[in-house]
């Protein structure tokens, strides 16, 4: 293997959990592909001393839309908030604050471009928030696409931005704004966060999923500044961008699925692009120090009990620059092996088992919430009840906490619960946006 | 005329009809100029095709051409090259899977056999197990001032077991090295055959070291430490001596079929430990599903390993047949086995072991197959070793 230089590569492992064995006839396999990065080499850090710093591009967005006002704390929080992201900027990083109405403002450094952080910069910065005031409307679509032209500026490898919102995106139509999460998608990452509880679930979550980044509930603006941080120091943390999950499979297989199921769950299927032939790549986005799982579903055409068959090959690549074939950065093998012995092709393997259940459990919260808007107490109830049945049985206690404030658990083991007559619209919205979130196999 | 390949009419990968003049398939786009239509390509031996619609006729097991030189010992890596045996359109790839159709080429032990003088053994994968977990070891010894030694090893790996490929050939490598050693030493041939055992155990045993298996190859069934059974016959001058653990087994077949074959083995099993009891027929047992459970294998989490040895003068000529239960499932009672043992077993002893696997194939083929033939007298005397 080549020696390739790049010190900020971190190393990756891929772990597949699987049981091989299918019965006569026995078509689809299921796989759970673990990947984990482990951080950059750790030798070029002893040379320079103090934090790595990443090769990122960051632009800030804040909502500051009329209904900002009310309260007064909400824009007073974001502003503390966007100003502990700033100081959490490591030195070096180039970074922007757009403000968000029914049109996007360049707050900081202006001019079309990005400041690079320093003591400076990150002071002035600072200062320039006070230009964050409340008044307009709220077209999201048009703040991500001046995050995209100032971050196109700039050929940091790690393009992200963080989005704060505290309404519904009314001053444009749904399909701008789909137009314009396609536009970005593949060209920088973004987290967003609603504020308050007057903002849409879907219209949030669907950001953060189509731009690969993660999508919480900040209720209590006083809250915001401490997230702000955290969510800051993940992007400072990230070490390579624009990673791909390539599948191979073989002639006449088909993909059934494709999904991330840790640590939240994220359908990837309809994302594939095409990169050769029987070969598919799938985007993950950025990594740092971290650990994804996937749930990979594969039809392959059947095979003699006796046979073996690679029913999919999954690696890791990262494009290089000069659009040579890219670089493999881990790979694993998803195999089928037919067999006439029953007992070893009707067990499941326990990694597909528990995530099967979370990917029910994320389901069957959606569909209760919603059949619960809906008025219909029964659905509902038989939806929520399974959920609660679900996250007790996997052990999600974030979950069945969050279930426990919009019904009363008469029996959790059996699913057994009654629907609250009054509900925060708080818990609401916190169930169904972390709705996603999963646990991983206990040990 | 030139030597134009003859005309396809259908797709070798996906059975789509195809025109003269198609260069590539309609229905799956393969290469069909890449495509060498050859239905008896050697490389296909023993390669059952995977599940299409037409021809399946054409899946029935062909035995190999016999092959000079193939090791007694398993070797690993060495891939075939060239077009995936199961397609013949794609190429094999790093991990020996085809890159177009996926399926796992013919591995080296899948079939192997040996002969030299003295001894002949064939193993082979079966039908229904996706790769052989048995494994032999034979040779001849010569001895100084005595007969040479014929020394026949076969093990069956604990499919249940995690890698019962390594178990086996572990086994049969510790034990056969083991018997050549001793008995070259002029150890006895009964107590180098109880300390063969005793060292193929230690080697089986010793496997269970974490960090050996593949991630990939998943977690379910892991519990069992490798796990093995065990066979091996020893002929010096007139004197056989057979050991053994679970339930691969030894039989003697006289020339003269008119003389009492006999199974020199007991098993390790419970069925064998029903008779032996006299809670149950023969045939009753070895009917109940439970037959195959074997009560003593070689392994880490063996009780304690109880090597079975017994010795035998042979007065008439003859054959050994050492054998794994891919083969005595089909031949279960000394006279059936004496009955599929071919009449010149003696003097083509590598012949009767293939004719043995066939039979074993015929009768389905649900397990591993590995037989060794020792013919007595021993052709090896004064032939030098092997």
């Amino acid at each position: 293997m080549a020696h390739f230089a790049k010190p900020n590569v971190p190393g990756f492992a891929v772990d597949v959990y699987q049981n091989v064995n299918l019965p006569e006839g026995g078509r689809e396999v299921n796989a759970i592909v673990t990947v984990t990065s482990t951080g950059a080499d750790t030798d070029t850090g002893a040379v320079v001393p103090g934090p790595r710093v990443p090769d990122a591009a960051v632009v800030l967005m804040v909502d500051c839309s009329g209904s900002m006002d009310y309260p007064p704390a909400k824009m007073r929080s974001a502003r503390e908030a966007t100003a502990a992201a700033i100081d959490a900027l490591r030195d070096g990083v180039a970074f922007a604050v757009v403000g968000g109405t029914h049109q996007a403002r360049e707050i900081y450094p202006a001019g079309g471009r990005l400041a690079v952080a320093d003591d400076m910069t990150r002071g002035q910065a600072k200062e320039a928030l006070r230009k964050l005031s409340p008044g307009g409307g709220t077209a999201i679509g048009t703040w991500l696409r001046l995050a995209d032209r100032l971050l196109s500026s700039s050929d940091a490898a790690i393009r992200h931005g963080i989005l704060l919102t505290d309404g519904r995106n009314e001053h444009e139509e749904p399909d701008a704004l789909r137009a314009s999460l396609d536009a970005c998608a593949g060209r920088f990452t973004c987290d967003a966060r609603g504020v308050g509880t007057d903002w849409e679930v879907k219209e949030v979550t669907g950001i953060a999923s189509a731009l690969l980044g993660s999508a919480d509930i900040v209720a209590d603006p006083a809250g915001l500044a401490e997230d702000f941080t955290r969510m800051m120091e993940t992007v400072m943390g990230k070490e390579v961008a624009d990673v791909s999950l390539r599948l191979w499979t073989p002639q006449g297989a088909e993909v059934v699925f494709v999904k991330q199921v840790a640590p939240t769950m994220e359908e990837l299927t309809d994302r594939r692009q095409e990169s050769g032939p029987r070969s598919g790549d799938y985007p993950t986005g950025a990594w740092g120090d971290e650990s994804r799982d996937y749930h990979v579903c594969v039809r392959v055409p059947s095979a003699h009990v006796g046979q073996e068959m690679l029913a999919a090959r999954v690696s890791l690549v990262l494009p290089t620059s000069d659009g040579s074939s890219p670089h493999v950065l881990a790979q694993g093998l998803i195999r089928a092996v037919w067999t006439d012995d029953l007992e070893a092709s009707t067990a499941i393997s326990p990694q597909v088992a528990h995530y099967t259940g979370q990917a029910e459990l994320a389901l069957a919260i959606q569909q209760g919430l919603d059949l619960r808007k809906a008025g219909d107490v029964d659905g509902a109830t038989a939806k929520l009840g399974r959920a609660v049945q679900l996250a007790s049985r996997s052990g999600h206690a974030d979950t069945a906490k969050l279930l426990a404030k919009v019904v009363d658990v008469v029996d959790a083991a059996n699913g057994t619960v009654r629907l609250k007559a009054k509900v925060s619209e708080e818990a609401e919205m916190t169930l169904e946006t972390r709705s996603t979130k999963t646990v991983r196999v206990k040990k | 005329m030139s030597q134009l390949p003859p005309q396809l009419t259908a797709c070798p990968a996906c059975q789509e009809p195809l025109e003269p003049a198609d260069n590539f398939c309609g229905g799956c786009g393969v290469d069909l100029s890449a495509v060498p239509p050859a239905p008896d390509d050697p490389r296909a031996v023993g390669w059952r095709r995977p599940d299409t619609s037409v021809a399946r006729e054409a899946d029935d097991y062909r035995l190999a051409p016999p092959a000079a030189g193939v090791p007694a010992q398993p070797a690993r890596g060495a891939g075939p090259a060239g077009p995936c045996a199961a397609c013949r359109s794609g190429m094999i790839d790093n991990d020996g899977y085809c890159e177009h159709c996926g399926h796992a080429q013919p591995r080296e032990r899948d079939h192997m056999e040996h002969e030299s003088a003295g001894v002949a053994a064939v193993t082979d994968r079966g039908l229904r197990h996706h790769r052989n977990e048995d494994a032999y070891a034979v040779s001849t010894t010569d001895l100084p001032g005595r007969p040479p030694a014929v020394v026949a090893v076969v093990s069956d790996g604990v499919s249940s077991a995690a890698r019962p490929d390594e178990a086996s050939a572990a086994a049969v490598e510790a034990a056969h090295d083991s018997l050549v050693t001793a008995l070259s030493r002029g150890t006895a041939p009964k107590e180098a055959t109880h300390e063969a055992v005793v060292a193929a155990a230690e080697a089986v045993a010793a496997l269970t070291t974490p960090g050996h298996e593949p991630r990939e190859h998943g977690h379910y069934r892991h519990e069992n430490a490798p796990a093995c059974t065990i066979v091996s016959a020893v002929v010096t001058g007139d004197l056989l001596t057979v050991g053994w653990v679970g339930d691969s087994r030894a039989y003697w077949v006289p020339d003269d079929r008119s003389k009492q074959p006999a199974r020199l083995t007991e098993d390790d099993s419970w069925a064998a430990q029903m008779v032996a009891a006299g809670l149950m027929s023969e045939a009753e047992a070895y009917a109940d599903e439970r037959a195959h459970a074997i009560t003593g294998w070689l392994g880490a989490d063996a009780y304690e390993v109880e090597p079975h040895t017994a010795s035998y003068h042979l007065d008439r000529p003859g054959v050994v047949i050492v054998c794994t239960d891919g083969l005595w499932n089909y031949a279960e009672s000394a006279e059936e086995m004496a009955s599929v043992v071919p009449a010149d077993a003696r003097s083509r002893p590598l012949e009767c072991a293939r004719r043995l696997l066939t039979h074993a194939l015929d009768g389905g083929g649900h397990d591993n197959v590995t037989v060794a033939v020792v013919p007595f007298p021993s052709r090896a005397e004064g032939a030098g070793s092997a």
